[in-house]
């Protein structure tokens, strides 16, 4: 059943939230307001405030959230690594909307800057989600190669036309950024594989080379795995890679229609 | 050093449309798809209702067909009947969808705009016939 408000532990308390003023004779001054969570008291979230001078601070998002654990507040805690996109660690509910702090420009966002963790997920730390749930999705649709030919003496081969199929899908970093943005996944992100592990699968499925499409498609064809996209499109607005998710699914589905017909 | 708590006592990051997450057009309309498609379901049960009492003799339609007449029951049938044409061709869109078609994001917000504008030419043209005919 859909849930549309959070439990006791989870609401945010708002009286709790702590000000970080900027320092005196800071010129550009933008307000972030940031999602925190301790696991090592039995308090509830709170939003804590804090007054970054963009004077002396990098442009993206990321920039600032480094610069306010570096010269403020040393216990905020955030994934982060590549600082350029390609990794997915910094993957985060930004201003309404997922996509990694990293390559989300500071100047983009109107008014004080908001940021949670991706929604609708356990929260390990501040804007750390727990990814396990995640993660064992993408292995139960066996993300890899798999054949019965026995191995060529080189590579297999794929013309030029079967390795474009591959092109918006290969890209994906797998920051989760679209499946949280979801909200079929946020209301049966149990049983629903939901955008990210979709578009992976697919990927699986048009890969000229590989032999257990039959399979994958028996495995995905089920009431909740698959089916449970509705093409609200949150996916593909938000992909900070700019790749379609929903297109995917519905390839994905299309094939389980062409054979049976 | 901490023990780890499990998995259940964490808290759940905030998700709700609208507070913290953005409506984005295409969610909007998909939101809009199931309200009407509940409202008609609503409102099938009660045109029912109208045929049953026209079935049932002139002291039971007097009854009722004072309801309809009425202004609040004529906002809810102008609600119907315009959830009625934008489901109809926000079903349509679903059905270019099906055929893997209109899921490049300008198309979708695009074919969006269209299914609002055409829903509300073939309301306000549906009670014109209704009113002018």
């Amino acid at each position: 059943m859909a849930q549309f408000s959070l439990p006791q532990n989870s609401k945010i308390d708002k009286s709790a939230g702590k000000t970080f003023k900027a320092p005196a004779g800071a010129k550009k001054v933008k307000t972030f307001k940031i999602y925190r969570y301790d696991p090592e008291t039995n308090a509830n979230p709170r939003v804590d405030t804090y007054e970054v001078d963009m004077g002396s601070c990098g442009p993206m998002v990321l920039d600032a959230l480094i610069k306010i654990k570096n010269e403020v507040d040393a216990t905020l805690t955030f994934r982060r690594s590549c600082r350029e996109g390609i990794c997915g660690s910094c993957a985060m509910n930004i201003d309404g909307t997922n996509t990694l702090a990293c390559i989300k420009p500071c100047e983009d966002i109107k008014g004080d800057a908001k940021i949670y963790p991706l929604p609708h997920m356990p929260v390990v730390k501040d804007l750390v989600p727990d990814l396990t749930h995640f993660y064992a999705q993408l292995a139960s649709i066996e993300p890899w190669l798999k054949t019965d030919t026995p191995a060529p003496t080189r590579e297999r081969l794929q013309s030029e036309e079967d390795r474009a199929k591959l092109d918006g899908l290969y890209e994906c970093i797998l920051c989760a950024c679209c499946s949280t943005s979801c909200p079929s996944y946020w209301w049966n992100g149990d049983r629903y594989l939901g955008p990210a592990i979709l578009l992976q699968a697919y990927r699986w499925l048009v890969d000229s080379r590989d032999e257990a499409t039959g399979e994958r498609l028996d495995a995905l064809e089920d009431p909740f795995k698959l089916y449970r996209c509705h093409t609200i499109m949150n996916c593909s607005k938000t992909c900070p890679k700019g790749l379609n998710p929903a297109k995917a699914i519905a390839e994905t589905k299309k094939m389980l229609v062409e054979r049976k017909v | 050093m901490t023990t780890k708590k499990p998995a259940q006592s964490r808290p759940l990051s905030p998700f709700m449309l609208g507070q913290y997450y953005r409506f984005q057009w295409t969610s909007l309309l998909s939101f809009g798809h199931r309200i009407t498609g509940v409202g008609l379901a609503l409102g099938t049960a009660l045109v029912a209702l109208w045929l049953i009492a026209l079935a049932a003799g002139p002291a039971t339609y007097e009854a009722v067909a004072p309801h309809i007449k009425a202004w609040y029951g004529q906002i809810l049938l102008f609600a119907w009947t315009w959830a009625l044409m934008y489901h109809l061709c926000n079903g349509i869109r679903h059905l270019f969808w099906d055929v893997g078609m209109g899921f490049d994001l300008k198309t979708a917000e695009r074919s969006g705009y269209a299914v609002v504008v055409v829903s509300i030419v073939l309301t306000a043209a549906a009670w014109a016939v209704a009113y002018l005919a």
